[in-house]
Parts: C-alpha cells; sequence; structure tokens
C-alpha cells in the first residue's frame, strides 16, 4: 500500500464514500497529527494551490478550521461569505463560482443552507469541491473527525455503541455520522423525541431509535450530543426549551448509564444546560476541544488526498 | 533478468564500514542523531545503531522521517503517496544528524528530507550514509557515506530487500520493463 | 382498608376474568380474598350486601368527564363530580383540561389530583392539555404534565384546528406512550352552528353543524395517527360516517380508539325541539341513522368505550337563548341505566357493556383494570337491573342539573359503588 487510492474529484457526502475511502481518510490524518505536535506546524505539501472558502452561511468554526487546515498544507487560502439577502438563484450562484475558478481556485470549501448545492457545483467546475455543510443532507468532515476522535479514545470502531442525542431531523452531522458509522459496522442509537427523527431513518444499517435517554444510553461506549436550536419550539418540535432540556440534557446522572468509559461529544458550539451540563461539557470524559484540534488534523488529510486525484 | 549487486552479508560489511566511518569523521557517538527516511533508511538506520553500539558500547538516538509533505514531485506521480510516521523523539538542535536512506538517485528525496529536518530544529551539521549510489543526481547533493557505488542507466530499477519486511536481505537491479 | 366486606349471592360478571354465575365475592382490607359459590359463615366484623337479583360487575370508569374545578365550581366540583360519578356507578374518573386555569401545566395536575385526594369519592385521572391554554397555539409541556400524572391529553371542547401541531403532538407523545384524545371538529365548518345540521335545524331557523364538520377531522386525525405512529383517541363520536372512519382505520391496524356518549345511541336532534337547550351539546344529537351506525359501531367493536362527556353548566346558563346556552349534558348519573337499555334491547350484551364501560377506559387511558379476581383491589359495581326509576335532575348530586332525559323512565342502576374497597349505598333509603 504505497500508494493512495484517489477519493475522487469531490468530497460531497459519506454516502459517496466507500469503507476503505474513510479508513484511508482516518490514517491520513493520524499522519498530520502528527504534523500538528511538531513546533514548526506548517509542511510545504500543496505550495501553489488554491483554496477558496466559499460560505453562504454564517459560520466561524468550519471556516477557520478549513482556512487553517489549508495554510498549514500551504495553501493560498481566500474567505468568502457570502450573506443571502436575497434569493440567489442557480445562475447567480454558478456565476460566483467560475469566479472563483478564474482566479485558479483548485479546491473550493462550500457551505449552503439549501441541500445539495455543492454537488450542484461540483458537476459545473473543474475545481475539488469539499461539503463543508449543506442545509440538512451531510457535514462529512465532522463525521470523519467525530470517527478520528472516537478511534484514538477507543482504538477500534467497529462494534462500538454510540448514542446520538437530539434533534436528529434537523442534523447533518447526525446524517453524516449514521452513514459512516453504519459503514464501519458501529451501532447506533438515534435519541430524541419523535418529532425530531426523521421518517425512514430506522431502516438505515446499524441504526436503532429511541425516545428517552434512559433507553438510548444504557452501555454506551460514546454519547454525541447534537446543539438544539431554540427556534424550534416555535415549529412544535417540542413545547419548551426548558421541557427538552429536562427530557433529553445530557448530565452526569444520566451519563453513568453509559459505559464507565464512555466518551462525551458534541458538534459545537454547545448550549449549556441545554443538551449538555457545564459538568459534563467540562468534564475529563468531554472531547469537546479534542474534536476541534482534531477537525484540523482531518481537514488536512482531506485536503492532501483530493489533490492527489487532482494530478 | 535482475542481477544481484549486494548479497545478505555484503550489506553486512558495508554497513559495518559505514558505522566505523562515522564514528571515526565524528570521534564517537556522542553528538550523533540517526534518523532513516522511510522506509528502508529506517531499517539501515536502525542496524548502524547496533553496529555503533557494538563498537562504542552506546547506541545514537533514534528517528524516523517520512518526507511525502515534502516532495516536489507529488503532482507528477501515479496515485498519492501514503504517508508514513515521522518520529523524532529527541532534539537535534546543536547535533550531528546523520540522514540515513536507501538509495540515493536524483537527490531530491534528500532535499525533501533536509527540509523536513529542519522543521524539528537546528541541527549543528547534516551528514548523509546510504546504501547505494546510483548516480544521476540532478541536485548539488552527495553522500558522505556509500555502501556500494552501481552505474545504472536512469530507467533501470534498483530493488532493496530487508529481513525487516520479511525478505532475504539483497539488492538487486533491474532493467526497464522487466517484472 | 376498612371494614371486610362479603358480596353475597349476585350474578357475578367480569368477561375478563370469564365469570358469569352466582357467586359470593369477599373483600379483606380493600382487596379481593375470594370469589367462590357459597361462602358461608362470614367473619366477625364483616358486612354482608345482599345481593340476590343483583348484577356483581367491574366498577366502571368514565374516560371523558368535565370536572370543572378550578375555576369553574358553581357548575362542578371536584367533590360533587366524584359524588355524581359514584351515585352512577362510576369507581373512577378522566377530567378534561378545559378548567381555568387550563390544565396545562403540572401544578394545576398536581392541584387536581391533590383536591381529588382530600375532596373526592373516587380516584380522579387528569387529562392534560395539548395546547397551552387550549388556544391551539403552542404545545403544552406534555412530557412535564405526563409526569405529573396526566393520562392522556386533549383540548377537549376545542379542536387543534392546526393540522402540524395535531401531527406533533402525537409524534411527541410516542416518548411517554400517551393518547392524544381528539376532539374532532373543524371551527370552520361549525361556523356558529348550534344544532345538527338538517331538516329539524332548519325549521327552527337555527344554524345546523354538519356531520363533515365532525368527519372531515377524524379522517384528518387518522391520517395523522398513521403518519406520526402516535396513539388517536376520538371523543364522543356522533355520526355514521365517523363509524365508517374509525372501522375502516382499525381493519387497517392504526392505534385508533372511540369513544361515544349514551345520548348519541338513545335520541336524535328531535329532542332540540321547543329549544330545549338540555339537548343543546356538542357535537349535536344527530339523525336517526348516526344514532342507529353508532349502535351498530357498539355491537361490533368499532366503538371501544361509553363515555359520559358529562358537561355540567348552571341552570342560569342554561336558560338563555338556544344560540347563548352552553353546549353539555349532565351525563354521569344516567349513563348506566340508558347502556343497560341496550342491553335490555339487545343491541348488546353485558359483556360488552361492561368492556365499554370499565375495561376498555382503563386499557386506553392505561389505569389500573378493575377485574373481579382475587388480589384485585376491590372496585366494584353492583348494579340493580330491575329497579325502575324516573330521572330527575333535581335528585342529581352533580351540581349540573342539564339532562335531556328527564322525566324518562329507565331500568337498572348502581346500587352500590365499591371504590377502592369502600362500599357506598347509593340509594339508601331510596
Amino acid at each position: 500500500m504505497d500508494n493512495a487510492a484517489p477519493l475522487g474529484k469531490d468530497l460531497l457526502g459519506i454516502k459517496e464514500l466507500k469503507r476503505d475511502d474513510i479508513l484511508q481518510i482516518l490514517e491520513t490524518a493520524s499522519a498530520f497529527k502528527e504534523v500538528l505536535e511538531r513546533d514548526i506546524k506548517k509542511v510545504p505539501t500543496l505550495r501553489g494551490k488554491t483554496m477558496v472558502n466559499l460560505f453562504f452561511e454564517p459560520s466561524t468554526r468550519t471556516r477557520m478550521s478549513f482556512e487553517l487546515a489549508g495554510k498549514r498544507l500551504s495553501m493560498d487560502v481566500i474567505n468568502v461569505s457570502i450573506q443571502l439577502s436575497s434569493v440567489v438563484k442557480g445562475e447567480t450562484l454558478l456565476d460566483t463560482i467560475r469566479t472563483m475558478e478564474a482566479y485558479g481556485a483548485d479546491i473550493v470549501v462550500i457551505r449552503h443552507s439549501s441541500s445539495g448545492v455543492p454537488h450542484l457545483l461540483a458537476g459545473n467546475v473543474n475545481a475539488s469541491v469539499i461539503n463543508a455543510g449543506d442545509g440538512f443532507n451531510e457535514h462529512p468532515t465532522q463525521a470523519l473527525l467525530d470517527l478520528f476522535t472516537i478511534r484514538r479514545m477507543k482504538g477500534r470502531l467497529e462494534g462500538l455503541e454510540v448514542a446520538i442525542v437530539g434533534d436528529i431531523a434537523h442534523s447533518r452531522v447526525a446524517r453524516s455520522n449514521i452513514y459512516a458509522m453504519g459503514k464501519l459496522g458501529m451501532n447506533i442509537r438515534l435519541v430524541g423525541p419523535p418529532t425530531l427523527i426523521p421518517a425512514g431513518i430506522e431502516t438505515l444499517p446499524g441504526v436503532k431509535v429511541f425516545h428517552r435517554m434512559e433507553d438510548g444510553l444504557a452501555g454506551a461506549d460514546v454519547v454525541m450530543q447534537l446543539r438544539v436550536q431554540k427556534e424550534r419550539q416555535d415549529s412544535w418540535f417540542f413545547p419548551t426549551i426548558s421541557e427538552y432540556a429536562k427530557l433529553y440534557i445530557l448530565n452526569s446522572k444520566r451519563l453513568a448509564l453509559a459505559k464507565d468509559d464512555a466518551i462525551v461529544m458534541h458538534p459545537g458550539p454547545i448550549n449549556r444546560g441545554i443538551e449538555i451540563s457545564s459538568d459534563v461539557a467540562d468534564g475529563t470524559r468531554s472531547m469537546i476541544l479534542d474534536q476541534v484540534a482534531n477537525g484540523l488534523a482531518v481537514r488536512m488529510a482531506v485536503l492532501y488526498l483530493l489533490s492527489g486525484a487532482r494530478a | 533478468m535482475s542481477k544481484e549487486i549486494l548479497s545478505r552479508d555484503e550489506i553486512n560489511r558495508a554497513l559495518t564500514r559505514m558505522a566505523h566511518e562515522i564514528l571515526e569523521r565524528n570521534r564517537g557517538a556522542e553528538n550523533i542523531r540517526l534518523v532513516g527516511i522511510q522506509r528502508g533508511g529506517v531499517y539501515l538506520a536502525a542496524r548502524l545503531a547496533g553496529k555503533i553500539c557494538g563498537i562504542e558500547g552506546v547506541a545514537p538516538p533514534l528517528g524516523s522521517l517520512d518526507i511525502t509533505l515534502y516532495r516536489d514531485d507529488l503532482k507528477l506521480k501515479k496515485g498519492l503517496p501514503t504517508i508514513k510516521k515521522t518520529d523524532m523523539p529527541v532534539s537535534i538542535d546543536g547535533k550531528c544528524v546523520v540522514l540515513v536512506d536507501d538509495v540515493i538517485f536524483t537527490g531530491r528525496t534528500i532535499r525533501a528530507a533536509m527540509d523536513a529536518l529542519m522543521d524539528f530544529g537546528r541541527p549543528a551539521l547534516i551528514q548523509l550514509a546510504v546504501l547505494i549510489d546510483r548516480g544521476h543526481r540532478e541536485l548539488p547533493i552527495k553522500a558522505d557515506y556509500v555502501g556500494k557505488n552501481i552505474p545504472t542507466a536512469r530507467g533501470e530499477n534498483v530493488k532493496v530487500q530487508f529481513a525487516e519486511e520479511g525478505e532475504d536481505d539483497r539488492v538487486t537491479l533491474k532493467r526497464e520493463g522487466e517484472p | 382498608m376498612n371494614d371486610n366486606v362479603l358480596i353475597k349471592g349476585g350474578r357475578v360478571v367480569d368477561p375478563a376474568s370469564g365469570l358469569d354465575s352466582i357467586m359470593d365475592v369477599f373483600i379483606e382490607n380493600g382487596v379481593i380474598s375470594k370469589v367462590s359459590g357459597g361462602i358461608e359463615n362470614p367473619p366477625d366484623n364483616c358486612s354482608v350486601i345482599d345481593s340476590a337479583g343483583l348484577l356483581v360487575i367491574p366498577g366502571l370508569v368514565d374516560m371523558h368527564t368535565h370536572l370543572r374545578e378550578p375555576g369553574f365550581e358553581y357548575k362542578e366540583t371536584i367533590a360533587t363530580g366524584t359524588r355524581a360519578a359514584v351515585r352512577g356507578g362510576f369507581t373512577a374518573v378522566c377530567c378534561m383540561a378545559n378548567t381555568n386555569p387550563v390544565n396545562d401545566e403540572p401544578a394545576i395536575t398536581r392541584f387536581i389530583l391533590s383536591k381529588a385526594a382530600s375532596d373526592g369519592a373516587c380516584p380522579v385521572y387528569p387529562i392534560g392539555a395539548i395546547t397551552v391554554g387550549l388556544d391551539g397555539k403552542n404545545l403544552a409541556e406534555m412530557a412535564s404534565l405526563a409526569d405529573a400524572g396526566c393520562v392522556a391529553f386533549s383540548d377537549d371542547g376545542k379542536p387543534v384546528m392546526d393540522s402540524l401541531l395535531m401531527r406533533r403532538a402525537l409524534e411527541y407523545s410516542r416518548i411517554f406512550g400517551k393518547p392524544v384524545i381528539s376532539h374532532s371538529e373543524d371551527a370552520r365548518l361549525v361556523a356558529g352552528g348550534v344544532m345538527n345540521e338538517g331538516l329539524n335545524a332548519t325549521r327552527m331557523g337555527l344554524r345546523g353543524i354538519p356531520w363533515a364538520a365532525e368527519e372531515v377531522m377524524i379522517a384528518r386525525d387518522i391520517a395523522l395517527c398513521e403518519l406520526s405512529g402516535g396513539r388517536l383517541h376520538v371523543a364522543h363520536i356522533s355520526t355514521k360516517g365517523s363509524v365508517r372512519l374509525i372501522r375502516e382505520a382499525k381493519a387497517r391496524g392504526l392505534a385508533v380508539t372511540a369513544e361515544t356518549c349514551p345520548h348519541y345511541f338513545t335520541i336524535t336532534d328531535e329532542a332540540c325541539i321547543g329549544y330545549n337547550t338540555a339537548a343543546k351539546v356538542n357535537p349535536p344529537l344527530r339523525a336517526r341513522a348516526d344514532k342507529l351506525a353508532i349502535r351498530e359501531g357498539l355491537a361490533d367493536g368499532t366503538i371501544d368505550a361509553i363515555a359520559t362527556d358529562h358537561a355540567p353548566h348552571h341552570r342560569e346558563e342554561k336558560a338563555m337563548g338556544f344560540d347563548d346556552a352552553p353546549f353539555g349534558i349532565s351525563g354521569l348519573e344516567t349513563a348506566l341505566a340508558l347502556s343497560l337499555r341496550m342491553v335490555e334491547k339487545g343491541v348488546i350484551s353485558l359483556n360488552r357493556m361492561i368492556d365499554l364501560m370499565s375495561a376498555a377506559p382503563c386499557r386506553i387511558m392505561g389505569i389500573p383494570e378493575r377485574r373481579i379476581a382475587e388480589g384485585s383491589v376491590a372496585n366494584i359495581t353492583i348494579v340493580d337491573p330491575a329497579v325502575e326509576w324516573e330521572v330527575d335532575p333535581a335528585s342529581f348530586v352533580s351540581l349540573g342539573k342539564n339532562t335531556p332525559f328527564e322525566g324518562l323512565r329507565l331500568k337498572g342502576r348502581a346500587a352500590f359503588t365499591i371504590v377502592n374497597g369502600r362500599v357506598c349505598e347509593n340509594f339508601k333509603g331510596d
């Protein structure tokens, strides 16, 4: 295995990846994790290549992570934030992208509130497209960094019991994780009110649905809490944020239901006292900051592997 | 048909000589750091360390270096090299680093290795030890310790096998297009 | 609990226990300790109820009662309502949320429960609101209400007009597995109607409520039940089409149950003639074909339960013009006799009636089933099936005297109601 198998031109979602692709990204990320532990954390690998961060949705964390990943690989990085004050028509979107290409972008990282926009883009540009979150569809690099974090802590992935708790219906993070974990033979418990469990999800490989923390957390190796949006109470997904917290907050009492060595994850930013209590978020089993740090290594790995495909 | 250039015993004798040369040139093992380039260089560095220990009673600290991220030819390669382990457990600041590789060819790997090395610190001195020098340098780089110089054609392929990978130690030369 | 009781010589009928024969039932400390033929020599300090000629059946449970407290104590209180229930043969009631304040938060649920514990003649199981203030706009904290003791959820008295909100309620209720009870009425189709739409309304010059107002919502809620996987209970069905909709839903295996009320299988909208506000009820009394279809639904199992929809109102309120008088019938004290009438007419069997009025309500609401079996807590109704009586609202224990059955001669009533082992003799000295 001297040569890595190419990933293809784009990273649009975990759905499109094979099991071996995922494992290869995780292996490669381990190498970059070592680079990030050096005094000089920058390597010249992608010198002369250009990355455009095209964010149609406000984001600080993911954009920063991609930006730094590119810079650590010596790429030139351009950040473009486009506020969607008016309806952006298909032509306008593609025109924006073509402009990016005219600047010589090799990789376009895109986030958009509308599912499928990265796919539209990928079919229309020569640059590699990385999906940094599209609507409720996917957020593949988040799932990859979650898996990377889990594997570093647990030493394995297959057979692990993972509880994903909260607003599954509106979570691209949950979806990407579900696809990835399914491909890797992990057992997924989705925990949330029935109002926030999307139709048919229980038929996916490895997935079981629970509505109470007490049922879903028992014996879990990993507990992943999702961010809940307060606005969801306006569409009656739950009566009030306080009742949501009562039912689904991860506190130390509930964490005790999981395995003794269970780890706690959250894609951030966290709502303290709503989906996670402060003592758990700041506790020794919390991987929240490790996830952020690992995200950088995983995104470097993705940039590296996609650049190879373009050669 | 591939032709054997070095046998197991010849490799061993060459490494013994190189160990002596390294010690002689650096006046002992005290300041030496042996850094192998992935993969073959890593095995050779370990063997050199063993021999130095046999002579001096002290083994110099070892490091390993993967130079993939420093290559200048990523674009030219088919597929993408898998990134292997880099491990620099001790400081190289102010030390004599002996880079170890199995074959020197164009010199570009060594250039990348020196760049990588610089990211880990500021050695007082970098030397280069290779088992085979097959010529055709594209950069002004010369090995300090050489197991054997072998004239080759550009299209030929020098293959080094290692006991560490479950094969017999040997170096062979294959002509272009041969299996 | 208190004294030991021997129920002697009655016809003990409990389909769930497979019983139908003359037997004795011995109750020790509130628990049935023996059910067998001929228990002689009762121990000392044991009261004996001579039940020769009487029916000894599992205690009735009313799954749809308006107790009016807190907020409308002039109409009814927890004390008077539960006494009326016991007198009607009921050993427990489920009370609706349309009090003031509405039972849409745990503090109200706890108030009702504590008041029932101190003043109540029988256990009260509160039903929580689906929406805050029954205003159909925001979901109530149903999980917290369930924790506090609510056994089901309903905006009864008002429909949940917003289909998305109803969907969410049905989905959300799956967390704690309690039914959502639909007051099935499309407010837009009701459009200010006060009685059944038809010739009688036309002749009286009153605005009608079409059958479709009920059936549109039932059809919607059945679809939402199927979509959501929640448990739907349809309250007080009154039309032929509603029976058909429920029957079809059940045939498709959906988690749908339904109740009707005695007035729908007993009388029709003719009772409104003369602007009789005692017959103004929601849903309205319907046509003869509807009444017959309801009976058929009771017989064939389409309708799961008979509930009273006991809706007491003050005399002054009902003494308004037909348009302005409130909807509702005081039903706790006539329900058993009106249901026995269906047994007498051969519409349903006695076993079926017991299921409709005791076992099924308990199953649907998830409250302890009343059984005549050794080891069960004694919740028993002892029915005198032969006694004839005339409905006289003035004699009601309920504060609500509003009944369209005034003056009707009925046969059968609960001579004794045993609630958690405590014996109430309902018509002492009558």
